[in-house]
């Protein structure tokens, strides 16, 4: 399909400056209107003309949406945060560096600088066909065309397939998810606080969105409590570049180790699925185990539980198993073992 | 994404084709709508404008008595289809267009898994009635062709002689049924090939099966059976409440019908009955 790039198609530019003037016109102009936080995203939407928008609500002037805030119970991170600010935080580098890992190993420090944490959780999928304008399933189609054959699916999904196999691509989520946030929306119908592992959906819910977001809807904060704040975190991203992509795969705990035990845990894996994936089971399985490989290595074979390849994409079951394993384990208690004739 | 033109949802494939791949779903409401109207008019015409049936023949009074009180209309088997395909036909149609109106849930599985149920079910339904009960009575005769013009006469205030009574069913019934069978069969055939799109425990995926062109028009004639039934449900649910057709409605439950409705709606000549000695011992022949 011919792509003409670099020459959006024209659209009604917006700037609120209050959040609540922002969710209003986006109501106002429902389907109609796209919502841009940092446009990173959006931008290679609007250049390939791929979406047409008629009205862009550009949300960068919108104070309120700014910042990290300490609450009674933890802090608040405006949605229009940037990823930098995040990474940056004081109270975020020393009690939620979850965070800040997983933030900072988004994409490249220019884009972190541009890119805002609610633009992070919210991007669409990266799907090539899906972002080259094919008429697939996430676009309202009748197929998914890395689910063929001969479709090119290296970085697609392992579990929770449906029709769609694109992946989520955020680096945050994950992390957000293990620390137990909850996402603030404006709604039409008021306000509405999320669990950060219930903002993402797959596509046996809406296959065409990898959110929870409704046209009229406004991600405003994403609060995190301070139930795991200081505790033991690990975040890994693994990706073909290291200077600056996409990840194939990557894991975010928060451990609580009492007396040599895991007293309790999260555990979330992104890239795995349309969704990032919070480990529930593999949580109930460790808890009260000690935080060894034997444990990681257990943890890792519980989460692939269910996992299909496609054609190309087996190589990311190990990868989530040892990823999983190397989060409970640790790196160094993870070392391949030498292979014995 | 491509143009919406009418009825249909177009879109360019990755090789330039232009080719269908949906239905525009405002046909659900349109459905949903006709349904909705369909009932109103047709409750409006029976209380105020509707005259009172009136048929030609006599029963005897010698074979009334001899009927027994109640009449034998469906079997146990004929009533176990007819529920499932019903509870099956529903769930078909609340997880295909629900979360086309704004009620998300993990669809699909329920989806294919009814639609299954439907399949094996129809496929049961054409085996028994061809085999086991009388295959001819559901489909219009002669003399519904000759009854339904007195009646069109009759309704356009022209000169005719009264109809006859009906026989085991209606040709509003066999009519229905031939809509609801082609409507159905689409929607179960074009069904079975869109399972090889999704990911089931009866045959690989194989999206190559068809071209694009095909697909699409698969798709499309599956949506357009899919909003056809929704009225077509709609229709049958409205008939089935009707208070002058709860005695039918009653029949599908506990298999008979009272012997007066019997003998006031339908002619023994064309749906004979056995004398009431006989009835225990009939065979699923006389109940289709």
């Amino acid at each position: 399909m011919a792509v003409i790039r670099d020459v959006m198609a024209p659209f009604e530019l917006l700037q609120p400056t209050t959040a609540a003037d922002a969710q209003k016109l986006l109501e106002q102009h429902g389907a109609d209107a796209w919502a841009m936080a940092g446009g990173l995203d959006t931008f290679d939407w609007l250049k390939d003309r791929i979406r047409k928008p008629k009205v862009v609500v550009d949300l960068s002037g919108v104070g309120e949406l700014k910042g990290v805030r300490e609450t009674g119970d933890g802090i608040e991170i405006g949605a229009m945060t940037t990823l930098t600010q995040v990474v940056n935080h004081p109270i975020v580098r020393e009690k939620y560096s979850l965070l800040s890992q997983g933030a900072e190993l988004a994409a490249s420090p220019q884009i972190r600088n541009q890119g805002t944490i609610g633009g992070n959780v919210s991007q669409d999928a990266r799907c090539w066909y899906y972002r080259a304008g094919w008429p697939c399933y996430r676009a309202g189609g009748n197929i998914c065309y890395a689910d063929t054959p001969t479709g090119r699916n290296r970085e697609h999904a392992i579990l929770h397939a449906e029709r769609c196999v694109a992946v989520n691509p955020s680096d945050s989520a994950p992390a957000l998810i293990a620390l137990d946030a909850k996402f603030v929306i404006r709604t039409p119908k008021g306000e509405r606080v999320v669990d950060a592992e219930d903002y993402f959906i797959g596509p046996e819910i809406d296959i065409t969105r990898l959110h929870i977001l409704k046209p009229g809807d406004l991600l405003t904060a994403i609060r995190i409590p301070a139930t795991w704040a200081g505790a033991q975190f690990y975040f890994e991203k693994v990706r073909d570049r290291n200077v600056w992509d996409f990840a194939l795969l990557n894991v975010a705990s928060a451990m609580v180790v009492s007396s040599g035990r895991i007293e309790r845990m999260r555990i979330a894996v992104n890239g795995a699925a349309a969704r990032p994936l919070r480990l529930k089971a593999v949580e109930d399985a460790v808890r009260g185990k000690p935080p060894s490989a034997e444990t990681g290595a257990m943890a890792g074979r519980l989460a692939v539980e269910g996992a299909v390849p496609l054609q190309f994409n087996a190589y990311k079951i190990p990868l989530m198993r040892n990823l999983v394993k190397r989060a409970i384990g640790g790196v160094e208690e993870a070392k391949w073992a030498p292979i014995v004739a | 994404m491509g143009a919406n033109s009418g009825i249909v949802q177009w879109a360019t494939s990755p090789w330039g084709q232009h080719v269908p791949i949906h239905i525009a779903w405002f046909l659900i409401w349109v459905a949903a709508i006709a349904g909705l109207a369909f009932f109103m008019v047709h409750a409006v015409y029976l209380r105020y404008f509707a005259k009172r049936e009136e048929f030609a023949g006599s029963v005897s009074p010698e074979l009334a008595a001899r009927l027994p009180a109640r009449i034998p209309r469906h079997s146990l088997v004929a009533r176990m289809f007819h529920w499932i395909m019903a509870a099956s036909m529903l769930t078909l149609l609340f997880t295909a267009f629900l979360p086309k109106v704004g009620f998300q849930f993990d669809w699909v599985t329920y989806h294919w898994i009814a639609g299954t149920v439907l399949t094996v079910s129809i496929v049961f339904h054409v085996i028994h009635a061809s085999f086991w009960l009388d295959f001819w009575a559901i489909w219009p005769d002669r003399t519904d062709i000759e009854d339904a013009w007195k009646r069109v006469r009759r309704f356009m205030g022209q000169p005719a002689p009264p109809p006859r009574k009906f026989a085991k069913y209606p040709l509003e019934n066999k009519l229905y049924h031939g809509a609801i069978m082609a409507t159905g069969l689409s929607a179960i055939v074009t069904g079975v090939f869109m399972m090889f799109r999704v990911r089931t425990i009866f045959f690989p995926r194989n999206p190559y099966l068809f071209r694009d062109m095909t697909w699409g028009l698969m798709y499309v004639l599956h949506g357009l059976a899919g909003v056809g039934l929704i009225g077509l449900v709609m229709v049958h649910v409205y008939f089935a409440v009707r208070p002058e057709k709860l005695d039918i409605t009653k029949s599908m439950i506990f298999g008979s019908m009272k012997r007066e409705f019997y003998l006031e709606h339908y002619d023994p000549e064309r749906w004979p009955v056995e004398p009431a000695n006989l009835a225990s011992t009939s065979s699923d022949k006389s109940r289709v």
